[in-house]
């Protein structure tokens, strides 16, 4: 057991005072965030909140961005993006192993694929897959490396809403078997309410709402303790009564 | 309303009240006749035929098919027309060779990096702005009338193609697989090696196929204006002695090259490029 608390007291993730701006405008003003390491973390925003940036900025994407700041991260960093991303001209299992080597990472990518349900696919090449299965894929190829860090970038915002909710229950059930911390961003209220312990708001480039969401998983959207929750990230976001 | 007018207006069959689905007019073209694309040259060469058969052409002018094969068969025999099919092939096989490789490794050079393209892009497109064609004067004074200066001439007319459609290729790869290549930490070889260069292989392919005509249609100005050797050769002798059938003896040599070399590159971009038949399927 200690290991294990030790692992929560140590922060995956470390922000004081991170800022970023594009062409004079300020899209971060300051941020200062502790992840915990094996932390599922959500972080919610409108479109032009910067949370965004503030995920390439811990994935150390943002080349040429001016900004300021301390940002500390673990050294295994997985991104899972919007689009699967997958190299159309690599066939599935290469796209797993994409920047993997050593001599059992042939294994290790089945075993990832099997893991999120793309057993027997390994020789498909990226165009015949589903949508869900190229996000399937991608999965695979963030799990393959063993992150200490999963960052996700809106990764079930081009799937559709059954797909959405068979890869929220994937998601949650990797993060269980391998414990990474997960920053997943997103700008879907339920998503967030149902996969993450804890809610960040960002707003206006600061974090304006941190929300520990203490229910047991897994969650049903229509779980009525939830909506307590969804109210206050929802009055967050600026979304009142009298706008719906 | 047009609804109900169709339903009563289609004949009802034996086994119920259910109306019969009548098939809709095709307006595609319909299914591929087989081996189509040889039926029109077919046609035409018993048009031909027929017509040298029955006497209607003038023989001077349009020799008929048998005497043109019968003339092949003996400028074969003789030794001269393996000598000069031997001799084309070489020239345009350096020249493409040299070309090819120029463009590709002026392409990467200028495409990875930005002294490179300070350097290369420029010139190149300075290259092609002046007809090469119009570089052989200056050539023959640089490299005499021999070999050299023909190989040249056609590696220059290979190398803008392949240049030009490999650099745009290698400057247009999705930055979004710039971004996951940085993300899985590929060093600079593998990113090269296992993004930028597939990602710019039907780039390539295109410039390859131009590069290959390129160099068929430079061999053949070469050889009717300042060869002694060579099909091209051949054929400006046959017209100073007006035999027609062995100046047709050479096109036909030249239309087989240039059908069988672009097949080859077919064959091949289709291996390579499989991924993207699933695509199109």
């Amino acid at each position: 057991m200690a290991p294990h608390t030790e692992q929560l007291t140590r922060p995956a993730v470390r922000l004081r005072g991170l800022t970023r701006s594009f062409a004079g405008r300020t899209v971060l003003e300051g941020i200062d965030l502790d992840l915990p390491a094996g932390q599922f973390t959500a972080l919610l925003g409108h479109s032009g909140s910067g949370k965004s940036t503030l995920l390439r900025a811990i994935a150390g994407l943002d080349h040429g961005v001016a900004g300021g700041g301390q940002l500390t991260a673990p050294e295994r960093v997985s991104v899972v993006f919007q689009d699967s991303r997958l190299l159309p001209w690599r066939r599935v299992l290469d796209n797993v192993l994409l920047g993997l080597d050593g001599k059992d990472s042939g294994e290790r990518g089945r075993a990832a694929l099997a893991e999120v349900g793309l057993a027997g696919r390994e020789r498909a090449w990226p165009g015949e897959l589903s949508g869900g299965e190229a996000q399937r894929a991608a999965l695979a190829r963030s799990l393959v490396r063993e992150p200490e860090l999963l960052l996700a970038d809106e990764p079930f915002g081009a799937l559709d809403a059954l797909t959405r909710i068979r890869m929220h229950h994937l998601l949650r059930e990797l993060w269980t078997r391998h414990r990474p911390s997960v920053l997943l961003v997103t700008h879907d209220v339920d998503e967030a309410i149902v996969l993450a312990d804890r809610v960040l708001v960002l707003d206006r480039g600061r974090i304006g709402l941190d929300l520990t969401i203490d229910r047991p998983h897994p969650r049903s959207y229509r779980e009525p303790l939830l909506g307590e929750y969804r109210e206050r990230l929802l009055a967050a976001l600026g979304v009142t009564e009298d706008h719906r | 309303m047009t609804a109900v007018t169709t339903t009563t207006a289609v004949p009802r069959t034996d086994a119920g009240d259910l109306p019969q689905v009548r098939r809709r007019r095709r307006l595609s073209p319909g299914r591929r006749l087989p081996a189509a694309r040889l039926i029109g040259p077919l046609v035409l060469l018993a048009a031909w035929a027929a017509a040298s058969a029955a006497g209607t052409l003038d023989t001077g002018a349009i020799p008929a098919p048998w005497t043109v094969l019968r003339t092949a068969g003996h400028l074969w025999t003789d030794g001269t027309l393996p000598t000069d099919v031997l001799t084309s092939l070489e020239r345009a096989g350096y020249g493409f060779a040299i070309g090819l490789s120029a463009g590709v490794l002026l392409a990467l050079a200028s495409g990875l990096s930005r002294a490179g393209e300070a350097l290369i892009d420029g010139t190149v497109q300075l290259n092609r702005a002046i007809p090469t064609l119009g570089l052989i004067p200056l050539f023959i004074l640089w490299l005499g009338i021999g070999e050299t200066f023909k190989i040249a001439i056609i590696a220059i007319v290979v190398y803008v193609p392949v240049y030009l459609n490999t650099h745009a290729a290698l400057s247009g790869i999705d930055s979004r697989f710039v971004e996951l290549a940085e993300v899985q930490g590929l060093s600079r070889l593998a990113f090269v090696r296992q993004v930028v260069i597939p990602g710019a292989l039907p780039g390539f392919f295109v410039g390859l196929r131009l590069g290959v005509t390129g160099s068929w249609l430079g061999l053949v100005v070469l050889e009717q204006i300042n060869a002694t050797s060579g099909l091209g050769y051949l054929m400006f002798q046959a017209q100073n002695y007006g035999q027609s059938d062995v100046i047709l003896v050479g096109l036909l040599i030249y239309g087989v090259f240039g059908l069988v070399s672009d097949s080859v590159v077919r064959l091949i971009e289709r291996r390579v490029l499989s991924w993207r038949r699933t695509l199109s399927n």
